[in-house]
């Protein structure tokens, strides 16, 4: 008999205060209370973390990489967004 | 050739000392004893950092006890070259893993003792053994919620998981007692603030334990018999085989290295 | 490391496999750009690299067993500490591993099914027994290192999420080789027992470690293709060579003899080993090295005595959403 499936859980840790929670990885589990304790024995073992989000892999959604070229091309062309487009004279300085 | 078992002078608080490290040791090594062996990897990750919390307390207990004791043993001698008369930990701890449910159910009883001695032992005249409380406090306390996790998911589980569950309460209740006995020996330890009394731990032991059980759909025993003699050596028979292995590398192999 | 059901996504009408996109893909290949896992791919590379990354989960989860029967034995609370350290590693390991071969579509459940009913592989050596503590100093210092020498080029591998775990696994498995040379570096200091012990082990373990690389490079059937995706980096026998090359000075420091009478030094400072006994190879892998069915068996025990425990967390988290759904109603 084939073995039952536990459900996924995607796990994000953030290393220290004032990062953003990372993902790492992921790992089964029966529910979100078990997930947390798994994620904490699994992705923490060396002082990794200090905060731990567990997410059912089921709840994400996800971009389609076939959508690429109209989901992030257009913002390739707007170069104006980015401060090296405008000329201010060295004499300035640092602005 | 065997090597003979080292001679230990048991002073109060050397002997004090002892019994917490052994207690941490034999209960880490039971749990070492899953690994690979684990109901999922998962698991099998939890069960081995406990363990090794636990032989992170041993450890440093050991190393105390040999200072205080100041006769040249060490962690080494004293988990290695002691028989079963000489160990001195709770019999609760050396029980056998048997099947899941009673390795959780062990570690649950004695994890809600451990989380309030450690936390009442934080504040310790004794310097050492305070600081060693502050670390394993914070051990004992993620031990039982991820026990207390498990109580109630066998208990509240299936129907089989249900009765295994209390098959290992009924078999494992008589040794809880054991946790808050204090004998002569201690009974100074205590007066000089350098211990804590355990008897005054067990009532909120008990309504911890009780919570859980209750919200687990299980019932604690009505039985109040307790076995006892683990402090002063006298084991069950399941500790001389755990020893037999645990040292088997330092008997066959006097003094040697490694 | 994202989901399986993302991958499972309606890939047949709308990815219709086609000489296109394979050209694309393998341009992309070519630019070392990594493949993530809800990229169009090739059926075989997504079968290639879920059968690689599978058995190479289940080489770490079975790996847990040889080096597992030796901690209740450990013979320091120091050696017990670090052994079971890197035991619960290699569990550790082998769930980051089955997380990316998850990445592709399978379920880690189907995956060890596979495993437990013999059909799929995991690494020879663990098939050959653990009989003394030198032993564990030998896996450590040997099988590690020679699976080091693999894992370094896989976290350059064209599948992201499997070099990500590779770059996970390696940076957590500095410590294990370093663990096994400190053991065998006692031995060696050690008394003449002791050194024997040590020199036994060398020779069980010498020749099995070698055939971790796999069969040699004219005979290897996997080889051509994972080269061109780049999820092989160097062929077998290159590894082996590497292996080899760094491995026989750390044994002259030891003072320890590699079990190969014929082995020389050539021009180029390569170390030239006699060879290989591919038929004893052959054998393990067919499943008759001496411990393959012990190991199988140990695993399933523990699989089967464990099913009451999944089924009980399972059934927990089932009645507990029931009765949130219930409160939520009331």
């Amino acid at each position: 008999m084939a073995t039952p499936n536990t459900p996924l859980w995607e796990v994000f840790i953030r290393s220290r205060n004032g990062l953003a929670h990372k993902h790492v990885g992921s790992l089964h589990a029966s529910d979100a209370t078990m997930a947390l304790q798994a994620a904490r024995d699994l992705y923490t073992r060396r002082g990794e973390g200090l905060s731990i989000w567990v997410v059912p892999s089921s709840a994400i959604t996800a971009s389609d990489p076939a959508d690429k070229g109209m989901m992030f091309e257009p913002a390739e062309s707007k170069i104006y967004r980015h401060p090296t487009f405008y000329e201010v004279p060295d004499e300035v300085g640092h602005m | 050739m065997a090597i003979a078992s080292i001679s230990v002078s048991e002073t109060p608080l050397v002997l004090y000392t002892l019994r917490r490290a052994d207690d941490a040791l034999i209960l880490g090594h039971r749990l070492s004893e899953w690994c690979g062996h684990a109901p999922m990897l998962e698991e099998d990750m939890a069960l081995a950092n406990m363990g090794l919390d636990l032989l992170g307390q041993a450890r440093e207990l050991y190393s105390y006890a040999a200072k205080v004791e100041g006769r040249g043993n060490d962690e080494d001698k004293f988990a290695y070259l002691r028989d079963v008369r000489q160990y001195r930990n709770l019999l609760l701890l050396e029980q056998p893993n048997g099947d899941f449910a009673q390795t959780m159910v062990r570690q649950f009883f004695y994890s809600a003792y451990a989380d309030l001695y450690w936390r009442a032992m934080m504040k310790s005249s004794d310097a050492t053994l305070a600081a060693i409380a502050a670390k394993s406090e914070k051990e004992s306390a993620y031990h039982l919620r991820h026990t207390s996790e498990w109580m109630v998911r066998l208990g509240d589980g299936t129907e089989e998981s249900h009765a295994r569950a209390q098959a290992a309460i009924d078999h494992l209740w008589a040794f809880t007692g054991e946790m808050f006995e204090a004998d002569a020996s201690e009974r100074g330890l205590i007066d000089a603030g350098i211990s804590v009394d355990s008897a005054s731990l067990r009532p909120q032991w008990l309504k911890t334990v009780a919570d859980v059980v209750d919200e687990a759909t299980l019932a604690l025993p009505k039985n109040d018999w307790m076995q006892q003699g683990g402090r002063d050596g006298r084991h069950s028979e399941h500790l001389g085989h755990l020893l037999s292995e645990l040292q088997s590398m330092q008997r066959t192999f006097p003094g040697a290295a490694w | 490391m994202y989901t399986q059901a993302l991958n499972t996504s309606d890939a047949d009408d709308r990815h219709v496999e086609d000489a296109a996109r394979a050209a694309a893909f393998q341009a992309r290949i070519d630019a070392e750009e990594r493949i993530e896992p809800n990229d169009w791919m090739p059926a075989a590379y997504r079968k290639t690299l879920t059968r690689q990354i599978s058995q190479h989960a289940h080489s770490e989860i079975v790996g847990m067993l040889p080096e597992g029967n030796w901690i209740t034995r450990a013979p320091s609370l120091r050696r017990k500490a670090a052994l079971l350290a890197k035991v619960q590693d290699e569990c550790g390991h082998g769930l980051y591993l089955y997380a990316a071969a998850e990445t592709l579509g399978a379920s880690r459940e189907e995956l060890v099914d596979l495993m437990l009913s013999g059909k799929a592989k995991y690494s020879s050596i663990f098939n050959y027994p653990t009989l003394t503590w030198a032993d564990i100093g030998v896996i450590g210092w040997l099988v590690d290192g020679a699976a080091i020498m693999n894992q370094i080029p896989l976290c350059r591998c064209s599948y992201g999420p499997y070099a990500r775990a590779m770059i996970r696994v390696g940076k957590e498995e500095s410590f294990h080789q370093r663990q096994g040379y400190e053991i065998m570096l006692t031995l060696a200091r050690g008394s003449e027992e002791q050194k024997a012990m040590a020199q036994d082990a060398l020779n069980r373990w010498w020749w099995p470690v070698l055939m971790m690389f796999g069969p040699p490079d004219q005979v290897s059937q996997h080889s051509d293709t994972s080269t061109k995706w780049k999820i092989k980096r160097f062929s077998n026998d290159e590894l082996r060579q590497k292996f080899v090359d760094a491995t026989v000075p750390q044994a002259q420091y030891l003072g320890l003899t590699i079990p190969d009478p014929g082995m020389k030094q050539n021009a180029e400072g390569h170390w030239e080993y006699s060879s290989i006994d591919w038929d004893e190879f052959k054998q393990v892998l067919a499943g008759n090295g001496p411990c393959n069915r012990d190991r199988l068996a140990a695993r399933r025990k523990a699989h089967d005595e464990g099913a009451w425990v999944r089924e009980a967390a399972q059934a927990y988290a089932e009645k507990r959403k029931h009765r949130q759904l219930a409160q939520a109603a009331e």
